[in-house]
């Protein structure tokens, strides 16, 4: 048979690795520094662009899109090719993704320290990125497709299956997700509104991890541990198996984010049972790593590369075991709001992530570079640096999630809140978040040993850009005796299949809560926000006030005592986006309406330690030097209508006298009570916003079902 | 409005229970299809990574393999 003769391109696989290790570094530092704040403020130093809020979301988005998406696209780009016996489909749209995926990131780290965020978790970025990361996401889909359509191998590798399905359902996914109204070139509104905007956002922040930080991955480790171990992996049919059952499961477990919510309890359950579901899929893939390595242990004991697969495996084992065990309704009860999910979520980023991805790099640099690790000893060193780094952490912030939670629960013999200043609980937990931050430092001096070692590999060898490769062509009228061709002999078909597998999950989570209209039980007191209050709603959404405060308040007695009325779904209906939050680094604001009198917050803003001392939340300062821009109240009035919310027609034009005079209200109370307030400023409107909070239900509490 | 997209469509509610039916079935297919499957194709995917360098021949039984002959 005539052999044909191509080339890999090495080059794109370089660039993503570098992008992925330099972003690495980066948000790993702004993870360090976060995790500082939150014992030591004033490291924001007063400024706006350095507040937790604000770089909360830069640290997820840059550890997962730049560091993870990065590693995701260098290990494609790699293993792709050589599974198909084909180049990249064009080398042109390689540099393309490449270039365009930094240009997001680049975008990303610009706009999220100026506040410019539509508050929904891991999809905080703005339309115009928004729509960058379609374009970029297609251009990637193109080359992949292409370049297995061209292929000269007839059977694709389970690998293959995994990178096809993140493709496809991260596609649909960020699409679903991210329909929203412009308001302005840096501003929009989710479309959807209050409940049915959690269960779209959980949706997708749940399968982001599913399909971005799950599935590639395994693909990656189906490639990549056997290579490593130089051994196929352990069993063939178990990975199709796990494949289909974890691409199906997968997507119905979102609502198990919103247990205990305004949520149906229908729609809590679906997510807890197929999370149960899918522990078997999940371990399946454990095991199916782990048992690829059997007789081949004693090289794990020498070999840093082995060492750092076997650790992310059984990260990946223990995050999916201990992910169901989050969603049963009795533990999700203790560790919801709590440093407990930041620990779940570190054992999957740094210990299946940041592990899997650092054992690539290692195994890949020297690949292309046609040379010899710089130092194996300092892969060994930044291998138990960083568990160690690992152990630090995640230790910490079990104790300090456990320990708030039981304290938030606890009531005295007098049938009383133990507890009843959330405060407490704050400065209970403090030394363990110094720990978090020690072992957060570890893992970063992990990474750095990393990047100064393939440095030096990179240096010391030479890329061999493309390289020279040969191989007979696929036939046509091969005869092919086995009976999966009508599926994996053909791409298209495979990926209309895992589409249409990913929207059953979709479908039937939404669409009996977008139909059936009990499910949303309408309130009739409950109004749209005023403009003034819309106006503060939107700094709320800008500052990240959701990354620490809830608005949400669960049916436990514990929260009633503390909180008041628990929160009911027709609430939120005017709530584009909906604001629970994920994290009560700070109390539940739900019901913070008129708890408190104006000046309380004008104060509190200023300087949180005034009002309540020892508090760990940065000052606001600038809310009270700056003027509230009010020049897109009228487009935000008519993006609003447009949605749902009924604001009647001509009422844009009325909107900023409105708010003028709620603003002067608030204003001659402040000065009243001897603060020099301005009714222009931003913190007016905030305060507006606050004190507007869970109020509704109070002037008419009878319910409204229709 | 896609409410109303959806409200539109006639008996939109049985759509999920079909969707249920069609997975339960197709996950049925893939099982009896593993159960099934040649032996010689197993042995040639999970063999895949390799075909490109080393003209290693993986016996999937145990610790050590074996070259090509």
């Amino acid at each position: 048979m005539q052999l044909e003769k191509f080339s890999y391109d090495n080059k794109i696989v370089r660039d993503f690795t570098i992008a992925s290790l330099v972003f690495g570094v980066v948000g790993m530092l702004v993870g360090v520094l976060i995790a500082t704040q939150l014992f030591a403020p004033e490291l924001n130093f007063s400024i706006p662009f350095l507040t937790f809020g604000r770089i909360r979301p830069l640290h997820t988005n840059a550890v997962i899109f730049a560091f993870v998406g990065n590693a995701i696209f260098a290990g494609i780009y790699y293993s792709l090719p050589r599974l198909l016996k084909a180049p990249m489909f064009s080398t042109l749209l390689s540099r393309i993704h490449f270039w365009g995926w930094q240009l997001i990131i680049v975008a990303a780290a610009i706009s999220l320290p100026l506040g410019l965020t539509t508050s929904k978790e891991y999809a905080e970025l703005e339309w115009p990125i928004d729509i960058a990361i379609t374009l970029i996401w297609v251009v990637f889909g193109i080359n992949m497709i292409g370049t297995i359509l061209k292929r000269r191998e007839k059977h694709l590798y389970v690998a293959i299956w995994f990178f096809i399905a993140t493709w496809v359902t991260v596609a649909v996914l960020h699409i679903v997700n991210s329909f929203e109204i412009p308001v302005s070139l840096f501003k929009s509104y989710s479309l959807y509104a209050g409940v049915q905007d959690a269960l779209v956002q959980w949706w997708y922040g749940h399968n982001a991890v599913a399909f971005f930080l799950t599935t590639p991955y395994l693909g990656l480790m189906y490639y990549y541990l056997p290579k490593a171990a130089n051994r196929p992996v352990y069993s063939y049919k178990l990975s199709i198996i796990h494949f289909w059952a974890l691409i199906f499961l997968y997507i119905w477990a979102g609502p198990h984010h919103l247990l205990y919510s305004a949520l149906p309890d229908w729609a809590q359950s679906l997510g807890t049972v197929f999370s149960i579901m899918l522990i078997a899929p999940s371990w399946g893939g454990m095991i199916n790593g782990l048992l690829t390595l059997r007789g081949a242990w004693d090289r794990v004991r020498e070999d840093p590369i082995l060492k750092f697969m076997v650790v992310a495996v059984t990260a990946y084992g223990m995050s999916t075991f201990e992910g169901p065990m989050l969603s049963l309704k009795n533990v999700n009860a203790i560790a919801h709001f709590t440093d407990w999910i930041i620990a779940h979520v570190h054992i999957g980023a740094l210990g299946w992530n940041g592990f899997l991805t650092a054992g690539m790099f290692y195994w890949l640099v020297p690949k292309i570079f046609k040379t010899e690790l710089y130092s194996k000893k300092m892969a060994n060193v930044h291998f138990w640096v960083g568990t160690l780094g690992i152990v630090f952490y995640a230790s910490a912030m079990y104790w300090s999630g456990v320990a708030q939670s039981l304290m938030w629960k606890q009531f005295n013999d007098m049938g009383m809140l133990q507890y009843p200043n959330f405060l407490e609980t704050t400065l209970q937990i403090i030394p363990m978040y110094i720990i978090r931050a020690f072992g957060g430092t570890l893992y970063l001096v992990g990474m750095l040993l990393m990047v100064y070692n393939l440095t030096k590999t990179m240096m010391a060898g030479k890329l061999a850009a493309n390289e020279e490769a040969e191989a007979a062509p696929m036939h046509k009228d091969e005869k092919e005796k086995i009976s999966h061709r009508w599926l994996e002999g053909k791409p298209i078909y495979f990926m209309v299949a895992a589409l249409v597998v990913v929207l059953i999950g979709g479908v039937v989570e939404f669409v009996p809560t977008f139909l059936v209209k009990s499910n949303i039980p309408t309130i009739a007191s409950v109004k749209p926000y005023t403009p003034l209050e819309l106006q503060g709603r939107d700094i709320y959404i800008r500052e990240a006030c959701n990354s620490c405060h809830s608005q949400l308040v669960r049916p436990f007695r514990s929260e009633t005592e503390r909180y008041g009325e628990y929160s009911k779904a027709g609430e939120f209906v005017y709530d584009h986006p909906f604001l629970w939050g994920s994290k009560r680094t700070g109390p539940d604001l739900h019901r913070e309406g008129g708890k408190y009198p104006n000046l309380w917050h004008y104060l509190h803003m200023e300087n949180p330690r005034s009002m309540s001392p020892g508090s760990i939340m940065p000052p606001y300062p600038w809310l009270i030097e700056n003027t509230l821009d009010i020049s897109l109240t009228p487009n935000k009035i008519n993006a609003l209508r447009s949605i749902g919310v009924p604001y009647p027609e001509g009422y844009e034009n009325q909107a900023t006298d409105d708010l003028m005079k709620q603003a002067e209200a608030i204003a001659l109370d402040l000065q009243k009570n001897g603060v020099p307030a301005e009714p222009d400023k931003e913190i007016i409107a905030l305060i507006a916003y606050l004190q507007r909070l869970g109020t509704d239900i109070k002037a008419n509490p009878v319910l409204e079902s229709r | 409005m896609y409410k109303e997209i959806l409200q539109s469509i006639e008996g939109v509610s049985v759509y999920p229970i079909i969707s249920l039916i069609v997975f339960v079935l197709f996950f049925a297919i893939i099982l009896v299809w593993m159960l099934k499957v040649d032996k010689k194709y197993i042995k040639k995917m999970e063999n895949l990574p390799f075909e490109n360098e080393e003209e290693n021949n993986f016996n999937n039984t145990g610790d050590l393999y074996e070259k090509k002959v």
